[in-house]
């Protein structure tokens, strides 16, 4: 395959909680969602990022084979929204596939009708985010449809692909409980799920929508509670999920 | 003689055919080369049991290690307030000058303090009186007179003699900062004695064998190296009786082997105190004692001698015991090294060169310390960590390393190579092989100083004196490497020379003024010795020579046009982001640092060394050094031991690692430091993900042939929080380079050091 070039916000060595083992992770930048939680609002825009070689990454993911080997970690693309670069992506996964590292998308599935079966079948696995259940809520959280991730849940099933399911719990906008069943019933169906992490939502990105210029419409928003999370946590559980 | 007669019980209770070949002492060990010559290896070797199951078997404190605890922190809360609970003022510290100090002696296990009470404090000052007294009055006390008396006029001290040969050149040297912390005024330490023969061979028999050492050397040329190794060894032979004799106050006979698990723990501890009431080095570790102490503890475990609940408990109260080491020191001592370190080192686990692992149940035991009486920087607590070793062991450290921060971390594949596998850690991250090498403590050079130096043709950018060699400045306005690097390395030829010299005149001196008796006493004969230089500032430099050739820096000059400030315009690459280009400068300049060093002759033919450590001394370095050209402002702090520079790592945790993984332990033989904090979140969502990730990043460290790392697990706001509410966070232990404090007891400067380190996984 040839080198590919792409926008990058930021690399990360060393990651735990985007995937399994020690992860390095890729930062791309450009999403076509506009969350109102999102905490890397300065990866929004694609130019925001640095034009970098798909090449010269997969050459400083190869010195970090010993700490995947010893951890069963490897390459994480986040974002941003990895498929807005669909090039890119499947030129990095393509490379790790070639090494034998493991890799692992995070990606809202929005835009996964752009990318062949090939380059899907290249992540060893998805953490796909499902922002919400009801169609409304998913909507006024995104600022999109809600169709094209679960068309892509679907798709995934399909191509027997594994999946952890990432859901963030907003107090007073995403935890209403006929949302987070849905949510979890939905994914209790599909065959491929391994793995459900719940994420309290928290204020750490808050500062970035400030420095950027931009008002931050949870600011008034509370972080979950203990036992809230561990409620939304058993909702999942019901539904015979490991939850993390 | 206690060998003889316990032979002859042994005898005399059956048949002497059946008798046991042997003292009581060894009953049940299988025999070898160790009982024939001073060989612990050899027992340990023989008579070990690996471990490699998990931590489910430990127990918790038992009701009298709690009380006794509470007595021991009682007394530390009231020291806290105070500085220093008490202090001798009039009798010098020798192995028997006090009697015998207690806690609470019902309760104690483990006896023996190096004072007649609790945190009293000693006074020692063979390494300098002048240190002795300003230690006194700077925490309120006063010298007696008449001890005083004694040093000015009629015994010499090792800070006299230093300054009796020092030439003005070293001088001028270190009054500017360009080397610091040498040990000219204090005992250097970072000698281990191996205090396990205390224990295996009783006194007697060691005595016996420095009689037979004295005897080997009767037909010798009476050579001064000769002359010297005879007075030394009747030194020595003579610190032994008073050991015996520290050992009968406390009411045992350590004249003969010790006999069961509580005696060799407790024998062992003997020789370690001895060794702190004779000496108050800068480093006084305790070796490698734990898998030791293991044979023993099995041995009355299979006996049905003691539950697990009480080898515990003998662990705990012998730890408690190192963890109430104290030395006066004063406030400038303290502003290098703060927070009362006595690096009461403690080698843990490793791999033999059978391949077997050296970790037992004791490995886990002395760890679980940690759990049993809270996290404590003393005794600093070292693993020798090897890929091989069990995932039991390895997950244990990681689990105690994320609740405590307390435990340190160093290669024992890479350092087996070298030193074999009956090693230990002096002070933070000095290997040697143990009774069988000891190091010359030489401090550190500050190469990040010695840059400026060569811009400023030897005049020094604070005081604007000449302090080096008078050489030619730069006098541009942009530093340009091809104009700077010769000039660099004249300067550092210039500072390897003095430096030296300072060493040899300091270790001449101690030999004769402030000789280890009791420590060389548990040494062979014959040793090797290190001379251990070491260097400050490695980043910074690195990341000077990266900004320079990758950016225009320009020279701010002061109305002398000294060069005072550099302009950096534009980014350059920084060391700490796995970027070869300028990881290999950081390389390149130790090498290059280590070659000028093995130029230099050393006193008494020592192998030279080199370490890259500050321990909490470069906060000191940082205020003693100008602007540097990578942008760090006059006086701000380096970054400690091989660290990156503060926040300049932007990659994470493992670009950091593989940049430390570069740096060539070869010319490093003494240590590389490096110390690394993360977030809890950062190392995973729940204790499991976590410890098995911190054990992940454990063996790819060590895979890669990094050295030595510091674990801290914490966040930023826990540390402010203990900042500002100390009184919450008496036993809060935080890692820094080689070694362990107590948050609260830094001073505010080098708190705020440790807040703006990066925290892995803190955006």
């Amino acid at each position: 395959m040839q080198d590919t070039m792409g926008y990058v916000h930021s690399v990360e060595t060393g990651g735990t909680v985007d995937g399994p083992g020690l992860r390095y992770i890729v930062f791309t930048s450009g999403c076509p969602l506009r969350c109102l939680y999102c905490h890397n609002p300065d990866t929004l825009k694609l130019k925001a990022g640095n034009q970098s070689s798909a090449y010269e990454l997969l050459k400083d993911i190869s010195t970090y084979r010993t700490y995947f080997e010893t951890g069963g970690g490897g390459l994480t693309v986040s974002g941003g929204e990895p498929m807005a670069q669909k090039e890119f992506l499947k030129t990095l996964l393509w490379g790790c596939n070639q090494m034998g590292v493991h890799t692992t998308v995070d990606t809202s599935g929005y835009l996964h009708a752009n990318l062949d079966d090939e380059t899907i079948d290249m992540a060893d696995l998805y953490l796909l985010d499902i922002k919400s259940w009801v169609p409304e809520t998913y909507k006024k959280v995104t600022g999109v449809e809600i169709g094209p991730t679960l068309e892509f849940a679907k798709r995934l099933e399909k191509m027997e692909k594994d999946v952890w399911i990432r859901f963030v719990l907003v107090p007073g906008l995403t935890d209403a409980p006929e949302n987070v069943e849905g949510v979890a019933k939905f994914v209790s169906q599909l065959g491929n799920v391994k793995r459900v992490d719940v994420l309290p939502f928290h204020k750490m990105g808050e500062h970035k929508w400030q420095s950027m210029g931009k008002s931050y419409q949870l600011k008034d928003t509370r972080e979950p509670t203990a036992e809230e999370t561990e409620a939304a946590k058993d909702t999942f559980r019901k539904y015979g999920l490991d939850v993390h | 003689m206690g060998v003889h007669q316990n032979i002859e019980k042994a005898a005399a209770a059956t048949l002497p055919f059946l008798a046991e070949d042997g003292p009581k002492a060894y009953a049940g060990f299988k025999k070898g080369d160790w009982n024939k010559e001073i060989d612990v290896r050899n027992f340990i070797q023989l008579n070990y049991t690996p471990y490699e199951g998990a931590d489910d078997f430990l127990a918790g404190p038992t009701a009298a290690t709690t009380k006794l605890w509470d007595a021991v922190l009682e007394l530390m809360k009231e020291e806290n307030k105070k500085g220093v609970l008490d202090a001798d003022t009039e009798v010098v510290s020798s192995i028997v000058s006090h009697a015998p100090g207690y806690i609470n002696k019902d309760l104690e296990k483990i006896v023996g303090l190096q004072t007649d009470a609790p945190l009293k404090r000693a006074l020692m000052p063979y390494g300098g009186l002048k240190m002795a007294v300003a230690a006194l009055e700077s925490n309120g006390y006063k010298i007696s007179e008449k001890t005083a008396e004694i040093f000015q006029k009629h015994r010499k001290t090792h800070n006299d003699g230093v300054f009796d040969i020092y030439t003005p050149e070293i001088r001028r040297a270190r009054s500017a900062g360009i080397v610091t912390g040498l040990p000219d005024a204090y005992g250097r330490g970072r000698i281990i004695g191996d205090y396990r023969r205390v224990a295996l061979y009783g006194i007697d028999k060691l005595m016996e064998d420095k009689k037979a050492q004295h005897a080997s050397l009767d037909g010798n040329v009476l050579s001064e190296e000769t002359l010297r190794l005879r007075e030394e060894i009747s030194e020595q032979y003579r610190s032994l009786a008073e050991l015996k004799e520290m050992g009968a106050a406390h009411g045992f006979d350590i004249g003969r082997p010790a006999e069961n698990a509580q005696e060799a723990i407790q024998w062992l501890y003997l020789g370690y105190l001895a060794a702190i009431k004779e000496q108050n080095g800068a480093a006084m570790s305790l070796g490698r004692t734990t898998t030791f102490l293991d044979i023993y503890i099995q041995r009355d475990l299979d006996n049905g001698i003691i539950t697990e609940a009480e080898a515990q408990e003998l662990m705990d109260h012998f730890v408690m015991k190192l963890r109430m080491v104290r030395f006066m020191r004063t406030p400038d001592y303290n502003a290098l090294f703060s927070g009362d370190p006595v690096w009461v080192t403690e080698s843990i686990g490793g791999m033999g060169i059978d391949g077997r692992t050296l970790v037992t149940k004791s490995s886990f035991r002395v760890l679980q310390t940690l759990i049993n009486l809270g996290p404590a920087p003393e005794p600093n607590l070292t693993v020798l960590w090897s890929e091989h070793m069990p995932k039991g062991f390895k997950d244990y450290c990681s689990k105690v390393s994320i609740e405590t921060s307390s435990v340190q971390y160093e290669n024992d594949d890479l350092m087996r190579r070298y030193w074999g596998d009956d090693y230990g850690i002096a002070c933070c991250v000095s290997a040697m092989r143990i009774g069988k090498q000891m190091q010359f403590f030489g401090a550190r050079a500050n190469l990040a100083k010695a840059m400026l130096y060569a811009i400023n043709g030897g005049i020094d950018e604070k005081t604007g004196k000449q302090v080096g060699p008078q050489a030619r400045p730069i006098t541009g306005d942009v530093l340009e490497w091809d104009e700077l690097e010769p000039l660099y390395d004249q300067m550092l030829d210039w500072i390897a020379k003095v430096y030296v010299q300072a060493l040899n005149c300091i270790h001449f001196s101690h030999d004769k003024y402030n000789y280890e008796r009791v420590e060389m006493a548990l040494h062979d004969r014959d040793i090797l010795r290190t001379m251990a230089c070491g260097i400050a500032g490695l980043s910074v430099v690195a990341d000077s020579i990266s900004a320079i050739k990758n950016t225009k820096v320009k020279i701010v000059r002061n109305d002398e046009g000294l060069a005072v400030d550099y302009e950096v315009e534009g980014d350059f690459p920084c060391f700490g982001n796995n970027d070869d280009s300028v990881d290999v400068i950081a390389e390149d300049i130790m090498k290059k640092f280590m070659d000028k060093i093995r130029n230099q002759p050393m006193y008494r033919n020592a192998t030279p060394t080199q370490s890259v450590l500050t321990i909490t001394s470069n906060v000191v370095y940082g205020k003693k050094t100008g602007s540097t050209p990578d942008g760090r402002k006059a006086g701000e702090p380096f970054a400690p031991g091989a660290n990156p520079m503060h926040g300049r790592d932007k990659k994470g945790a493992l670009a950091s690692m593989k940049s430390l993984c570069k740096l060539p332990y070869e010319d490093s033989q003494d240590g590389i430091s490096y110390t690394f904090s993360i977030i809890p979140g950062a190392l995973g969502k729940d204790e499991a993900e976590r410890i098995n990730n911190l054990s992940n990043l454990l063996d790819g460290y060590m895979h890669d042939m990094g050295h030595h790392i510091n674990v801290n697990v914490f966040d930023r706001k826990t540390l402010e929080d203990a900042m500002e509410h100390p009184e919450l966070y008496p036993q809060l232990t935080v890692r820094v380079s080689g070694y362990a404090v107590n948050f609260v007891k830094l001073t505010r400067e080098q708190q705020m050091d440790v807040i703006n380190r990066t925290f892995h996984g803190q955006r």
